[in-house]
Parts: structure tokens; sequence; C-alpha cells
């Protein structure tokens, strides 16, 4: 049931926070064996926080908007004294100290953190099939892929195994498993939700959003976890109410921009178009858009994310935290060796490029080539945002395929983001939403910064349309 | 591979760098894969980038600034609870000179 749907209930006394979490881990036994969409579960913290928030709501206080709602969280935000794993070997006992700027929104708002979801190793991949903890499987069919990096929590999510999950999207990690697992994902502006406590992947690139079972429940996330934190200097949003202004908005401009037509599935350019169709006749335009540097955002994005990956991860030396090598040697052997043993193969691949990338001789040849593309990219974005409200495009070129079909072609893997990597780059906001009900295909809505209101209304006509 | 990029001895270098150290079959896995998506990389060659400034970040902000206040902070146990190696409160590092 739906996170708003299911705070209401709690609060109008049908139903109680401790049969609400006592019914999802019944969901939770019958899915997990199956998905694995979870690295830990904490039942009984959960009970405990249901049990307060049953007795507040019997004193007369409201709890806030996510009262006695259960909730996960992807292993890559931290959660005090709830281990955070990031999917990695390294992290496998790091029990954080802190909560992340999101999860003690979350816990103000009176949401209910039942467990850590699984993600690829620190973010990286796009099927969840890195991780150190097995991979998650699509609950829609075990056989397929959930899509990545925040696999785990779609898959949670459409399962029944939470009511809303939080997701981290460098280059499309919310989107991805959110389409592909047939549930909304919401990336936000660039931000417009604080990144203290989400472990870094690519820093300029990394936003925090929701995967929930529908738009209105995106929209109440983004409302409790958006907003001023001054731990994250690039923090530049205040709390804002989109629930409250959420209303079904077709009477739009469209731009669908032609460069993320290119090499979709036609079936999905089929159903994504259907779905087009449906809002043209609500009223919506479209515009088909030229937006010539996206051709290069895919390479650029890599060696953009790449590059601060390499730097990022430095700080996994194995001495204040993390797996360390037996090996008792000098600083840089034992350190080397530390870092060999912690790491997967995902993971030491995109730091080695980063470091290529960032080295002397091909710096400039590299990252700083994919920076100015970066700018080029961002102005056009800007430009285009003057002739028309949102663009509008599928979020993955193809459906889910079968776990282990392409986790040993890691070019094909980093192009199926294509469609979702821009938006990362130039800092914009973007919602996919199903094409239909259990259909594992996602079309993706993109506004200007900071326009998560348009975005979510037009999301919402699109959902009403059948 | 047409043009190759990256050699062994190369990989063998960046991996130092990085403080990965890889063995001899991993670094021949990865040559192959590496000189795969760097040939893609070379795409972002034909976009005209003349004049254009890199751009590092989308948020516009160049330094954030705060009081120098003294806050609360992380208890000596709590900041050394995760470390595997740790002696009188502090964190144990490996020996830096023999």
């Amino acid at each position: 049931m739906e996170a708003w749907k299911t705070t209401q209930r709690i609060k109008n006394g049908e139903d109680t926070s401790v049969e609400v979490v006592e019914r999802v881990f019944e969901n939770i036994k019958k899915h997990e064996k199956n998905v694995n969409a979870y690295i830990t579960l904490e039942k009984e913290k959960a009970l405990n926080q249901a049990r307060k928030i049953d007795k507040a709501i019997k004193n007369g206080e409201d709890p806030g908007p996510l009262a006695g709602v259960p909730i996960g969280i992807k292993d890559s935000i931290s959660t005090a004294g709830m281990k955070t794993t990031c999917g990695s070997k390294t992290l496998q006992n790091y029990i954080p100290p802190y909560d992340a700027y999101t999860v003690q929104q979350i816990k103000e708002a009176g949401g209910i953190v039942i467990g850590k979801t699984n993600c690829d190793e620190f973010c990286m991949g796009s099927t969840t099939e890195t991780s150190y903890f097995g991979e998650t499987r699509n609950p829609l069919n075990p056989d397929l892929v959930p899509g990545g990096s925040s696999g785990g929590s779609a898959a949670a999510v459409s399962y029944g195994g939470a009511s809303i999950a939080l997701g981290s999207d460098t280059g499309g990690s919310v989107r991805c498993p959110a389409a592909f697992c047939s549930v909304v994902g919401l990336k936000p502006t660039y931000g417009s939700v604080s990144r203290h406590g989400l472990v870094a992947y690519g820093s300029s690139l990394d936003q925090i959003g929701p995967i929930t079972q529908d738009v209105k429940d995106a929209a109440l996330t983004y409302d409790v976890i958006s907003g001023n934190d001054p731990q994250d200097p690039t923090s530049n949003t205040t709390k804002q109410n989109h629930l409250q202004n959420l209303e079904p908005d077709p009477d739009v401009t469209l731009g669908i921009p032609k460069q993320l037509q290119e090499g979709v599935d036609p079936e999905i350019k089929q159903k994504t178009n259907e779905k087009i169709d449906k809002l043209r006749d609500l009223g919506a335009e479209t515009k088909r858009i030229d937006i010539p540097s996206l051709e290069y955002a895919l390479p650029a994005y890599c060696i953009i994310s790449m590059s601060e990956a390499s730097s990022n991860l430095a700080r996994y030396d194995g001495v204040r935290y993390g797996h360390r090598s037996k090996s008792n040697e000098d600083w840089n052997t034992e350190f080397s060796k530390t870092r060999a043993e912690s790491f997967g193969d995902e993971v030491k691949r995109r730091i080695i490029l980063g470091t290529y990338a960032l080295s002397a001789g091909y710096y400039d040849r590299y990252y700083n080539k994919a920076l100015k593309i970066r700018n080029l990219l961002t102005k056009e974005f800007k430009q285009t945002f003057k002739e028309v409200d949102a663009l509008i495009s599928p979020t993955m070129p193809y459906k889910p395929f079968e776990i282990g079909e392409k986790i040993n072609d890691p070019l094909s893997l980093y192009m199926g983001d294509a469609l979702n990597v821009p938006v990362n780059m130039v800092g914009n906001p973007s919602i996919t939403i199903p094409t239909n009900k259990n259909e594992p295909i996602g079309i993706q809505i993109i506004g200007d910064h900071h326009q998560e209101q348009k975005i979510l209304n037009i999301a919402k006509a699109m959902e009403e349309t059948k | 591979m047409a043009n190759e990029k990256i050699t062994e001895e190369e990989v063998e270098s960046i991996s130092s760098f990085a403080r990965i150290s890889l063995d001899d079959d991993e670094i021949e896995d990865l040559v192959p894969q590496l000189n795969e998506i760097l040939d893609y990389f070379d795409k972002i060659d034909e976009a005209d980038t003349e004049g254009v400034e890199p751009l590092f970040g989308v948020h516009g902000k160049k330094n954030v600034f705060r009081d120098d206040d003294v806050g609360e902070s992380m208890s000596q146990e709590t900041a050394l609870q995760n470390a595997e190696k740790t002696e009188d409160g502090y964190f144990k590092s490996p020996r830096v000179r023999d």
C-alpha cells in the first residue's frame, strides 16, 4: 500500500504501525529468499519504533507526515548504529556513528527505518550484481536483473518489502531500477537533498532520491528529505510543500530530445509513445528537440564519475575503518593489499580508469575535456527549458535482462545508462514512472533546476492516464 | 585492438598510484577491457570545446564559510569503534619505515 494511505490509516486508527511493520516483514519473509533486496534487517528496532509511534498517536500527537511508515534505506546511506556496508567487503562490519541528514529527516517525520537495501558495490553498477552480498533479483521475474545500483531499494518497494525506500542516483541509479521494477523514482535537483551521510561515489553527480509506489509518495518523501543542510556545502534549497501543491497538469509543452530516442528498443519506444499520446489527448503539446552535446554526455560522464570515484575511494586505507589486510607490511604494501582484498572487480576497474584520466599527461585529454562538455551540455539544457516545460524520454533503452548476461561486458553496461546520465551531468531533476502496472518499462520526465513541482504534476497527470 | 592505449606496464604503474596491488592475471584481464573503454572515451575528441571553460559542478557555489565555533565532537571511543587495529586510544597504522 502507498505510504500516504498507510500513514492516513495509522493516524485514523484503522491500522497500527506495529501491524503495518509486521505485514511488511511477512512480505519480506515470503519474497526475500528469491529477491535478496536487503543486506540488513532490524525487525525488533523497527517494532520498538512502531510502538512509540502508535503510543504518540494514541496520546493525540501527530508524529509527522511519514508516521508509522516502514522505510528501506540504500546501504550507501549512513544509519547510526545500523550497519552500512555499501555492498562492499571493506565495509561489511562498519557501523556508522551518525545518521545521514535524509535519515534524520525520515525519523523526525515519523518514518520507521526497517533495514538497509542491497546495492552495487559503492553504487558502481547498473544491475545490483556487483554487491559483495550477492545479487538482487527482479521481483517481477527473479531470473532478471532489478537494475542498479539502487536495485535493493526498488525491489523492496516493488514486492511490498517497504512502503518507500531511499536510493542514490549518480548516473541513473534511482531511475534505472525503478523502471526495471515498475515503481516510481525521483532524482532531485543536485543540492536540493543533502548528501551528508551518503557514501560518496561521484560527488558532483551524486543525489539521494526516493523510490516509491506512486507519484504522490514521491512528492511526500521529497518534501521530507529535501531542505537546507549546512553540513553539505552544496545544499541549495529550503523546505517546500510539493505534496500540497501536487495537481495533475497535462497542459504543458514537452520536448522530446531526438538523442534520447536513439538505440531504444522498439517495444519501449512504442509503450512510451502511447503514454505521451495519452498526455497529448489531454492537452499537452510535444516538440522534437535537438540537444547536440547529448552525443558526448555518456563518455564525458564516465570520465568525470570515475575520476571522482578514484579520489573519493582513496579514503579506504583500512586504518580508521573497513577491512584491513593481515599482511603486516610497510604502509604502501599493506595499503595496496588491503584495497586489493577489499574491492570487487568493477570498483577496481573504475578506480584504475579514474586514476588514469586524472594522471599527468592525460588530465587535459580526458577529465578537463569532459568538464568542458559538461559546460556545453548545461548551457544547451538551459536554452531548451526556455522553449519547453519539461523533456520526456524512455528511462532505459532496453528491458531487464537475465542475471549474469552482461556482467562481463562493462562497456555495454555503461552504455545502458545513456538516457539517464545527462541529467546528472547538468544537475536537473528527473522522475521515472512505469508505463503500466507491473511493466518493467519507465518513462522519464526531466525538469529545469528546482522544477520538481512541475515534473511531479506532469507525472501525476501521466500516472492517471490508463 | 586497433590502437592500444594502455599497456600491462601502464596498468601496473597506475595501480601502484591507486594503491591497489593487482596480480598478473588481473592485469592481463584488465588491459583489453580498459582499451575498449578508452576507445569509447575518444568520442569526446569530436566535441568542439574551443573557448569553453570546464564546469566542475552545477551548484555554482565557490566557497561556503561558517563561523569557527566549537561544537560537539565524536568521543574517542566512537571514533575508534570501526578500526581493526588500535592501541592506547589511537589508530594503529602500518609501519611507515623499517
